[in-house]
């Protein structure tokens, strides 16, 4: 298991990384964390002629607060963002994701725009991008070019990244709701393992306590990270007790599309996505419910 | 009776390992630790077929990249070996390292490509081209023994390698009277103990001496003799160095293909070649498949819950090529009736040929399976009359005052309290408050349950199965052995005849022969001697090295100690019985004055020949090589045998709740009984059974070899076998107890394969009672969520 | 074929290693075949075993999921890096030891670079922190349960002042 030959370049910027990737097109891949990238290059499953190792770039480290969004550089690891205090505090769901996200010794390593790019329909960040309405900034030789992330995942391992792209940062919508509450939770086999299915839900409450926005998605259970702001229509203005909330699962499970695999069939799948939408419902109002009314 | 009885100086004691230190700091041995100068590497090319006409291999545009040495193909190779060892009398299912002609599952190895470096190697392997006719193949065991499947091996005629039916005691005439039977189907699937590092192999040939020096990661009996018989050497040709430490094994490091391979190449080529199989090949094609059986259970017993006979089909799918595969239907022989007095069996054991990876050798051999199948048995006899299962257990076992106790098949269970050791488990769980939380789980609308298995491991590893399964072979010795020295400096050192693959078999020699010769283990060394000087091993399986190295140990340390006691007494001029041996110094009873010092006695065994009693040899060592206690015999007429000489005996206790909204498992509790006699290092018996627990776990609840419908290997990396982690092995808790065996120096009994065979039955049995409150039960391993849910959808198959 | 040589300068266990090296050439594989420091192990080489964890500028990560050429300029500390100076166990490697944390050691590294990045950060963990911090590594021999009893042990010794 190693990987075919290949040449390397570490660049010194962003820039330079965009020249490269336009110089040598599909035969060329940008590595950040590599935790996915690797051993598909050891199993000889993906084998780029050149590979543009963007880890040392600080353009793409950076994490901030700017405009209502929590904006994240793409190579930020992912054991960072788990403790950088703006996201702690006004990201929460990236949070409560990342203790899903493989182990201690991946998350080290592992980049929080690696995982987006590399689209997995079962991993938890791409799942929060979508969910928050997350803007991707992709970045060619030619300049930026902003991609919502829900227009972003098509299939597994299919994005809509050219191959001249990098991703440069994600902006996460940081909701600035008094009572915002949100909560992730997933069915792996084992922990650490890549979810069968995963589900996470934002929710806001209004001063009389009826839902003021809502978001949900389903991980897992759809060929891409699964936003369905369909459930969120449903839920806006009401209040978000336990009959609805079912009522809201069940229309999950209708818009979903799984597939079966070794471990799971289509039909197990929607039944998770069903139980899991309607945990992380009431586990996000029961959270928004906790906190103070300004 | 104590947790351990019997008043000795090292043995039982906490004691730290002799091994241990090494590996925390990095200094460990391994195969892939070894460097020899100009050294090559094979990758491999694999079959992507299940089942395939080879017809036409060029090997050109690898062989023309720079650092490429060789491209071996099955044409070369079969032609200059010869076919390794078949269990049972199948000549026709020739096995051999690569593919000649045909493939016969995919991962198959087909070329091995020899190189500069391993990355090389892959590149030359991609290179290989490789024109394949597919052909029909057969996945399923059950559709391959009728009439008229297609045939793995067509020369051998049938993919039935091995079928008997046996029948041991009145089996008609116990159903015909019992008031009840039940008939079941359970299938243990094919999961294997998968150790994290793979098999690996240097060898090395010398022209100038003609020997071939091989390291590897092995756990193997006749290693060495298996691999100069396919290599067409004379056994002296071949050395292979035992001193290598083997990551991990538990059955599965056989790697004699591999060896094969490589110490084919390494002669061929005149260059040290070696091979470490990477994880892909590990899977795919190593000696990495265990037991793969479909249990057919009948069970007759009466209303108050005398269980009389069983009548067991264990159809076992070996894959495409048995090894010593056949021979794990073969072993369960020994302890087919559990601890339970059971007056007769019939048992069917067949051996299937699939288009499958090759079965190998798993820890026990064959009898965690049998184990799950009868545990399953009792759970479904209780559940049947309502009884409770602890109550219809202890009224099956055993009971103590009947040991020696002669089962139906032919072997005795040496000595066992069975009861006992079931009553303290569940004093130590508290079974009324584990009852309790089941019911208040329940209660709260969770599925929760409690499991239950009490079983045997039978210990000391006898190959009688190998007589019984092939007529042909006579063999009835399996005997370890022990070499001690003691140097002229006074220092003892304990020589060992086999590699070790974690079972702190250092420890036990050092601590064996510290308690004989009354000197601490700590100052004694253990060394393994590579096989041209090694006296006779049948290797670390079948729970044997307790019993076999430690016996042959203390028969050595014996041997040395009667040395030391003629000495002193030719010298101090005292009757042998008048002598006292104390911490190695011996002296006159009652008159120290008349003593010698260790020192002294060490100084004229190895110096003064004219102090030496007659006839005694100059020098201080001795060995031992110990016949397996009970073993010697051949199977009667009807195939009763002993099987293995002792017994170890577990009764697990576990609490399983299952999440309805997700039907994922979790392990509540564990809590196990056991006993194995006298323990010789209490860290390492508990570790074992740690980790055999940990190894049930995981082929009972998430470790699968899944095959898709077109024979590929669905499970191949570690992304799909999915192995338990610290997050999903609970905490466990150990109750020892000891009841001695009567055939061993010490008492001790085996435990290589303890927990992991009786695991897999009681987390089984669990998952069962909890989902019994439905009307539902799964019957087979793993029980996946999907499993478990597709159960509390009603049962419909996915 | 000629592969293509990259110059790479990293200090291991406190030494600066100068190399060049093909750019294909992991982490793992560097430490092992290059600077034959061998206590560092291969388990699947895709990243889910854990047994080739190091420790990469204060973090542990999986040696087998990085390219030695990337490391130009950093710090890596491998097993043999966390004895004490003279070689002998530390008090993390010494209670592996005391409570038998082990049996055929082949996973044994990773744990230990695993736990000791852990104590590092938390020095008293509870029984659930020890296991998520070993939760990417696995065992095949022991079950875990003797290596978190090591790591509590760990913890206690060298809160009474074992090094």
């Amino acid at each position: 298991m190693k990987a075919a030959p290949f040449e390397y370049t570490r660049v010194a910027s962003l820039a330079e990384a965009c020249a490269l990737l336009a110089e040598h097109g599909g035969d060329a891949k940008l590595i950040a964390g590599g935790q996915s990238l690797v051993p598909m290059m050891a199993m000889r499953l993906a084998r780029p002629a050149w590979l543009v190792d963007i880890n040392r770039l600080d353009e793409l480290k950076h994490v901030e607060l700017r405009d209502d969004a929590l904006v994240v550089g793409a190579t930020v690891r992912q054991c960072v963002i788990e403790r950088n205090a703006d996201a702690v505090r006004s990201l929460p769901l990236m949070n409560k994701a990342l203790k899903w996200v493989g182990h201690v010794q991946t998350r080290n390593r592992g980049t929080v725009g690696g995982s987006i790019v590399h689209a997995d329909p079962s991993a938890e960040i791409p799942l929060v991008a979508c969910v928050l309405d997350a803007t991707l900034v992709l970045q060619d030789a030619s300049g930026p070019t902003e991609v919502a992330a829900r227009e972003f995942f098509f299939a597994p391992m299919v994005t809509a990244i050219a191959p001249e792209q990098c991703l440069a940062e994600i902006r996460f919508p940081v909701w600035k709701a008094a009572r915002v509450g949100c909560s992730f939770e997933e069915v792996s086999i084992r922990h650490g393992d890549f979810a069968i299915v995963s589900a996470c839900a934002q929710v806001a409450l209004d001063a009389d306590g009826k839902c003021g926005r809502a978001a949900l998605g389903i991980g897992g259970a759809s060929p891409f990270p699964h936003a369905l702001p369909e459930i969120g229509a449903m839920l806006e203005g009401r209040a978000l007790d336990d009959m609805l909330i079912e009522d809201a699962a069940v229309a999950v499970a209708d818009l979903i599309d799984p597939d079966g695999d070794l471990h799971a069939t289509a039909e197990y799948r929607r039944f998770l996505a069903r139980m899991l939408a309607m945990r992380v419902l009431k586990a996000a109002v029961a959270d928004a419910v906790g906190k103070e009314v300004q | 009776m104590s947790a351990q009885p019997g008043n000795y100086r090292y043995i039982g004691s906490k004691r730290r390992t002799k091994e241990d230190p090494r590996f925390v700091t990095g200094r460990g041995h391994y195969v892939a630790d070894i460097a020899l100068p100009g050294m090559k590497h094979v990758a491999l090319v694999t079959s992507p077929h299940a089942s395939a006409r080879i017809k036409a291999i060029r090997t050109v545009k690898a062989l023309a990249l720079p650092g490429v040495h060789y491209a071996l193909t099955g044409e070369e190779l079969c032609a200059n070996v010869d076919p390794l060892f078949v269990g049972v009398d199948a000549p026709r299912v020739a096995r051999y390292p690569l593919a000649r002609g045909v493939v016969r599952y995919s991962g198959e190895w087909v070329v091995a490509v020899v190189a500069d470096s391993r990355a090389l190697a892959e590149d030359a392997a991609e290179r290989i081209e490789i024109d394949y006719e597919p052909t029909d193949y057969i996945l399923d065991p059950e559709k391959a023994i009728l009439p008229g499947a297609v045939l793995v091996h067509p020369d051998h005629g049938s993919n039935v390698l091995y079928r008997r039916t046996f029948t041991w005691g009145p089996v008609e005439a116990d159903f015909a009277k019992a008031q009840h039977q039940l008939s079941f189907r359970v299938h243990w699937g094919r999961s294997a103990t998968v150790p994290i590092e793979t098999f690996g192999i240097a060898a090395q040939w010398d022209p100038g001496t003609q020997l071939l020096d091989v390291w590897a990661s092995i756990q193997m009996p006749k290693y060495p003799d298996q691999l100069a018989k396919a290599l067409r050497l004379p056994g002296n040709a071949v050395r292979v160095h035992f001193d290598v430490d083997v990551g991990g094994s538990y059955g599965v490091k056989r790697g004699i293909k591999h060896t094969v391979l490589v110490g084919y190449l390494a002669k061929k080529l005149r260059l040290p070649v070696r091979f470490i199989e990477d994880r892909l090949e590990n899977m795919r094609g190593g000696d990495m498949h265990g037991p793969d059986r479909i249990f057919d259970m009948t069970v007759a017993f009466d209303t108050d819950g005398t269980i009389h006979s069983l009548k067991i089909r264990a159809l076992d799918d070996v894959g495409a090529y048995a090894g010593r595969s056949p021979l794990q239907l073969g072993k369960p022989v020994g302890a087919i009736v559990g601890p339970y007095r059971i007056t007769s069996v019939e048992y069917e054991p067949i051996s299937v040929l699939t288009n499958k990876t090759a079965q190998e050798a798993v820890r026990g051999f064959g009898q965690a399976p049998t184990n799950y199948a009868i545990e399953s048995a009792i759970d479904r006899v209780a559940r049947h009359l309502g009884m409770d299962p602890i109550e219809l257990r202890k009224k099956n076992f055993i009971t103590k005052d009947q040991f020696p106790y002669l089962i139906p098949s032919g072997s005795t269970y040496d000595s066992g309290d069975y009861h006992t050791v079931l009553d303290k488990a569940l004093r130590a769980v508290d079974y009324p408050a584990l009852i309790a939380a089941r019911d208040a789980a329940r209660k709260a609308g969770r599925l929760a349950g409690v499991g239950i298995a009490t079983c045997l491991e039978p210990s000391g590893g006898n190959s009688a199965f190998e007589p019984l399964f092939n007529p042909k072979n006579e063999t009835t010795t399996w005997m370890d052995s022990c070499l001690v020295r003691v140097d002229i400096s006074g220092a003892v050192t304990g020589v060992m005849n086999t590699s070790t693959s974690g079972q702190g078999h250092e420890t036990l020699v050092a601590t064996v022969l510290g308690e004989v010769l009354e000197r601490d283990p700590d100052t004694i060394r253990v060394v393994h001697a590579d096989s041209l000087n090694a006296l006779p091993s049948n290797s670390p399986v079948g729970s044997r090295m307790a019993i076999m190295l430690g016996g042959a140990a203390a028969g050595a340390a014996k041997k040395v100690k009667a040395a030391l006691m003629a000495i002193a007494a030719h010298n101090l001029g005292v009757a042998l019985e008048s002598l006292e041996y104390r911490d190695g110094n011996i002296s006159a009873k009652g008159d120290a004055k008349k003593s010698l010092s260790w020192d002294a006695l060490v100084e004229i065994a190895h110096r003064k020949f004219h102090k030496l009693p007659p006839g005694l040899e100059p020098g201080l060592q001795a060995k031992f090589v110990w016949e397996v206690p009970t073993g010697g015999g051949l199977p009667t007429a009807d195939g009763r045998i002993q099987m293995y000489p002792c017994y170890s005996f577990e009764a697990h206790l576990v609490l399983v709740e299952i999440d309805p909204s997700s039907a994922q498992p979790k392990i509540m509790r564990y809590l196990c009984g056991h006993d194995c006699g006298t323990m010789i290092n209490p860290d390492i018996v508990h570790g074992m059974t740690y980790g055999g627990i940990a190894h049930g776990i995981g082929a009972a609840l998430y470790e699968k070899f899944a095959f898709s419908d077109n024979g590929q290997l669905a499970s191949q990396t570690f992304m799909d076998y999915l192995m338990p982690s610290a997050l999903e092995v609970p905490a466990i808790v150990i109750v020892d107890h000891c009841t001695p065996s009567p055939l061993t120096e010490f008492g001790q009994k085996g435990s290589g394969e303890a927990g992991y065979l009786g695991a897999p039955a009681a987390i089984a049995n669990a998952i069962n009672d909890a989902l019994a409150p439905l009307g539902a039960s799964i019957d087979e391993l793993p029980m996946t969520p999907l499993a478990i849910w597709t159960q509390l959808q009603g049962g419909r198959t996915p | 074929m000629n592969e293509k040589l990259y110059p790479l300068s990293v200090t291991v266990n406190g030494k600066v290693h100068m190399a060049e090296v093909p750019a294909r050439l992991t982490l793992v594989d560097f430490l092992r075949d290059t600077l034959r420091l061998t206590g560092t192990h291969v388990g699947c080489e895709h990243g889910i075993c854990g047994a080739c964890s190091v420790i990469l500028d204060g973090a542990p990560v999986r040696s087998c999921l990085m390219f030695a050429v990337q490391l130009d300029g950093c710090t890596v500390t491998t097993i043999e890096g966390l004895t004490r100076p003279d070689g002998t166990p530390s008090a993390l490697q010494d209670a592996f030891c005391e409570a038998h944390g082990l049996q055929c050691g082949y996973c044994t590294p990773g744990m230990i670079v695993a736990s000791h990045a852990l104590l590092e950060s938390n020095p008293a963990p509870t029984e659930a922190e020890i296991r998520d911090a070993i939760g990417g590594n696995l065992c095949r021999c022991t079950g875990y349960q003797q290596i978190v009893h090591a790591v509590q042990l760990a913890a206690e010794n060298i809160a009474n002042g074992a090094k």
